[in-house]
């Protein structure tokens, strides 16, 4: 088995709690998400803002301590990895982080930036590491000169293709990208997609790619998860999805994300309400409260996830 | 390869000398510091007198043409002892805050990016040394060490690591759920190299700005301490302890307390400029606010 899998992955926060501080509550941010990555692929996880998705992806590569669930990498199981195995295993499995802004050391030189993962795996000589540094930097489309200079002087894009250099420089086999281009303006966006998809091809890359945006999805993914409110509610070919959506939740997204093109005008969807709080879910179905087709056995019991068509999955009590 | 149309802006100006250009005051402040500190480095120059010279006949004079600010009771030059007693003051400032600082903030980093259990423990015995008074702590610690220079620095650095926990500890949990630290963790750093190399250089402005003013502190309480005679003992000139001799003889010579006061009183004014200048300078949002 190579690639990523991810079965039954919980995240729970506690907020509260302790001396004075009220009332303990549990945050159920991620629920029951499961997927895999073959080596290679591209998987995205799409979902409203709040949904898990984010949450998920972290928990993914340990950057937040999975509450539950079995996440392997090579067979590798990464929840219960050593220190030392999960070292190894850092070098394989990246991330690009959402704010280009916040995610690269306002104090370190671009130089520092990309040599210091090489530095701490103990890749090369100083002489080799510079070379590595220098080759990935013009990979990602950037001029040698930006090498010696600070985050702060580069534009949004810029920093966002450091962030990137910063994920290929150990020559990962998975990257997960949590919303990578949703903080930049729309032409960047197209910039750093293009950028993605020829490192994708390039280098046999996985992606494990988390976005909001059906559009960004439907262009570079092969399989599409879609997530509400911490569970995974519809997997499936990326095209399959967007052409014949299967859960309601997975129709109103796709009604909610037109396509521009006079002759298939759409009516808005009336979507009624907000997504409920991860903190106090509803019971059932977590999508009843405000699904259009919801009857009485959704708000009973959670639906279990059934194969409707090959490598399609939708968790609901219509199918 | 993808072509980049943008160009990359050209460098910012130095914001922090911006800042400080803007503020005069700052100036006076940084002006008065460098004073006191070349006036410690060339005492043995500037000194008129022997600090520790004794002549009985010239005994609790005023201000003279040839003792500018007087002499004490042994016939000492007020202004020769004033001098060589910026060198232990600044020393004794220096040094403990120097301690304080870097065992202080260490904790606090420590503390602060662990969390938890260690976390609240940390905290619990800092406010548990936070709500001795410093002076009281020093106090405490002096007596229990012996009176000397060595261990007058232990102690005001002990009596001041608290405070640094704290300063150290707040910024570190902000900067904990920073994007750039996370990433630091996804790319197999150590703990140790995170706050080291990535959190500690974020951090360090805040903690340099409340060093400069914990340093007015620390001469303060070496000045108290040396005062109640728990300080550098005599006869090494301190200012602290220059007031203490002068006190017994206030009434009838008053430039024995006044002019160590006022030497006191401007270096920690100097201080405390430079610290709200530079904090002023590290973060926009707070000027105007005292």
């Amino acid at each position: 088995m190579t690639g990523l899998k991810v079965e039954s992955l919980k995240k729970h926060f506690t907020i509260g709690g302790g001396f004075l501080g009220g009332k303990a509550r549990t945050v159920r941010a991620v629920e029951n998400v499961s997927l895999s990555v073959a080596l290679g692929s591209c998987v995205g996880l799409v979902g409203e803002s709040g949904c898990g998705k984010s949450t998920a992806s972290r928990a993914i590569l340990r950057l937040e301590e999975p509450t539950a669930g079995r996440v392997t990498f090579d067979g590798i199981d990464v929840a219960s990895a050593s220190p030392a195995q999960m070292r190894r295993l850092r070098q394989r499995m990246q991330f690009i982080f959402q704010d280009p802004y916040a995610s690269l050391n306002s104090r370190r030189s671009i130089r520092k930036t990309l040599e210091e993962p090489l530095k701490v795996h103990g890749i090369g000589d100083p002489a080799e590491r510079r070379d590595r540094a220098e080759a990935i930097l013009s990979e990602v489309g950037l001029p040698q000169d930006a090498m010696d200079r600070f985050p702060h002087e580069f534009s949004g894009g810029q920093r966002q293709r450091i962030g990137i250099a910063r994920a290929l420089v150990l020559e990962p086999d998975l990257v997960v990208a949590d919303e990578p281009v949703s903080a930049l303006d729309v032409s960047v966006q197209a910039q750093i997609l293009r950028l993605l998809d020829d490192l994708r091809d390039k280098r046999t890359l996985s992606f494990l790619f988390v976005s909001h945006d059906l559009g960004v999805i439907r262009h570079f993914c092969d399989t599409t998860c879609v997530m509400y409110l911490g569970h995974v509610v519809e997997s499936g070919p990326t095209q399959e999805i967007m052409d014949d959506p299967a859960h309601p939740y997975t129709v109103l997204l796709r009604q909610s994300s037109p396509i521009p093109d006079p002759a298939n005008r759409v009516d808005p969807p009336r979507i009624a309400g907000e997504i409920p709080s991860p903190a106090n879910p509803p019971s059932g179905c977590p999508f009843h409260t405000r699904c259009p087709r919801a009857f009485a056995e959704c708000r009973e019991s959670m639906p279990a996830a059934k194969e409707i068509a090959p490598g399609r999955q939708v968790a609901c009590h219509l199918f | 390869m993808t072509a980049v149309t943008e160009t990359i802006p050209a460098r910012k100006p130095n914001v922090l000398l911006q800042t400080l250009n803007r503020n005069r005051l700052s100036w006076v402040g940084i002006g008065l510091l460098a004073l006191i500190l070349l006036s410690a480095i060339f005492a043995p120059l500037l000194a008129p007198h022997d600090p520790l010279q004794q002549n009985i006949l010239n005994r609790l004079e005023g201000p003279s043409p040839e003792f500018w600010l007087g002499t004490d009771s042994y016939g000492r030059d007020v202004l020769s002892r004033l001098l060589y007693g910026t060198r232990v003051s600044l020393l004794v400032g220096f040094l403990s805050v120097l301690i304080a600082m870097t065992v202080g903030s260490a904790i606090g980093i420590f503390a602060g990016y662990v969390g938890g259990m260690v976390d609240q423990l940390i905290m619990g015995l800092v406010d548990v040394m936070l709500s001795f008074p410093t002076l009281l702590l020093g106090l405490m610690v002096a007596a229990m060490l012996g009176a000397s220079l060595e261990n007058l620095i232990i102690a005001i650095a002990i009596t001041e690591t608290a405070p640094f926990v704290r300063i150290a500890r707040a910024p570190t949990i902000s900067a904990k759920r920073k994007e750039y630290v996370e990433a630091g963790r996804a790319l197999g750093f150590s703990p140790l190299r995170i706050m080291g190399v990535h959190i500690l250089p974020n951090i360090l402005s805040d903690i340099v700005v409340v060093a400069s003013l914990w340093m007015a502190s620390a001469i303060r309480t070496e000045a108290s301490l040396s005062f109640i005679g728990l300080g550098v003992q005599p006869p090494t000139p301190t200012w602290g302890g220059m007031i203490r001799e002068g006190f017994e003889n206030i009434l009838s010579s008053w430039w024995l307390v006044v002019f160590p006061s006022l030497a006191i009183l401007l270096t920690v004014l100097a201080l405390n400029i430079l610290g709200d200048a530079l904090r002023d300078a590290i973060d926009p949002k707070l000027k105007g606010e005292s």
